[in-house]
């Protein structure tokens, strides 16, 4: 138990109580992050439902095959996260080290995808702006589609980047064996911030991609 | 604290096989035109299920204590307000304004 006391602060009763605090107070922050996202959610909506024909033009611009393999690689980078959570859970250093970087890695794959989707966007004219270029007719909505489309995947692509911040401080951390089986609480609530990430991304899929396809 | 992991390496990887699948699955369907309707419901479904198998298995809310349910349901259950409670408006406006715009002697003479 001693070497467990290393990690309490003063202000615990004891470890389990400071595990608790942390795992509850992450789940607050999740929460919050859930009415963030959650008020873009209604928001598209609400103008998707008032400018159909023009959402699903403006969806149909979209790579459908671009977005499915990015949702396939966040998947995996978050069984990655996971297999480093079950790592710190099973004491295993090394896996654990080398299941951060792969995350790492994955992540850095979904912001390349996201990055080239983006350069083709401006080539095709479909930022929103003065140079923007769309069919007459449903230009002023498809404008709004793009904006959205931006904002929302451009909010996530920020939360990626802050994960791979995180993650990255957790890798230095875990090579001097800062982790182990009675320790590993930011590796957990890392995991948490990611698996999170992870399910935005679950929903701005099918929302941005795949609902407008057919009306 | 435990020195038991939480989920077993078995359980990752049939979440994981799972959420690829189920990738693949709504991916096909946005291919094919069932009427709006029900891809969007198809889609939207879809994407629920995945969400719950990542929160209840790699978030580990299945196997954690109930003030942790409250808290996670707290989040959802305000997106279900908010989503809820704007659509309800959206999507039935422009019918109550029309019946209240309709004269009451119009409709007394129908």
């Amino acid at each position: 138990m001693s070497k467990v006391e290393v990690f309490r602060q003063h202000h615990f009763e004891d470890v389990e109580q400071q595990h608790e605090a942390s795992w509850l107070g992450m789940w607050v922050f999740l929460a919050t992050e859930v009415m963030f996202f959650g008020g873009m959610f209604a928001c598209y909506f609400v103008y998707k439902h008032w400018y159909l024909q023009a959402f699903a033009a403006a969806s149909n611009h979209l790579d459908i095959w671009l977005g499915a393999i990015n949702t396939a690689v966040l998947i995996c980078s978050s069984f990655t996260m996971a297999m480093a959570v079950y790592s710190a859970e099973t004491n295993r250093a090394k896996p654990l080290v080398r299941y951060l970087l792969l995350t790492i890695l994955l992540g850095l794959v979904f912001l390349g995808i996201k990055l080239f989707e983006y350069h083709s966007k401006f080539e095709e004219h479909l930022v929103p702006g003065s140079s923007f270029k769309f069919e007459e007719s449903l230009a002023r909505p498809a404008e709004i589609f793009f904006s959205f489309y931006f904002a929302m995947t451009g909010m996530h692509a920020v939360h990626m980047i802050i994960g791979i911040g995180l993650l990255t401080a957790l890798v230095l951390q875990a090579r001097r064996g800062r982790f182990s089986v009675v320790y590993h609480t930011p590796v957990e609530l890392t995991g948490l911030y990611w698996h999170f990430v992870d399910i935005v991304w679950i929903f701005l899929f099918p929302l941005l991609y795949l609902l407008g396809r057919h009306v | 604290m435990s020195s038991k992991p939480v989920v077993s390496v078995r359980v990752y990887v049939l979440v994981f096989l799972a959420l690829l699948v189920l990738t693949a699955v709504t991916t096909t369907i946005a291919f094919f035109d069932l009427g709006g309707g029900v891809n969007n419901a198809a889609a939207l479904t879809i994407a629920v299920c995945k969400a719950v198998l990542v929160i209840l298995y790699f978030m580990h809310v299945r196997y954690s204590d109930r003030l942790t349910w409250v808290f996670v349901a707290a989040g959802f259950f305000w997106l279900l307000i908010l989503i809820g409670g704007t659509m309800d408006d959206v999507l039935t406006r422009q019918e109550i304004s029309r019946a209240s715009e309709t004269p009451p002697a119009q409709l007394q003479r129908r």
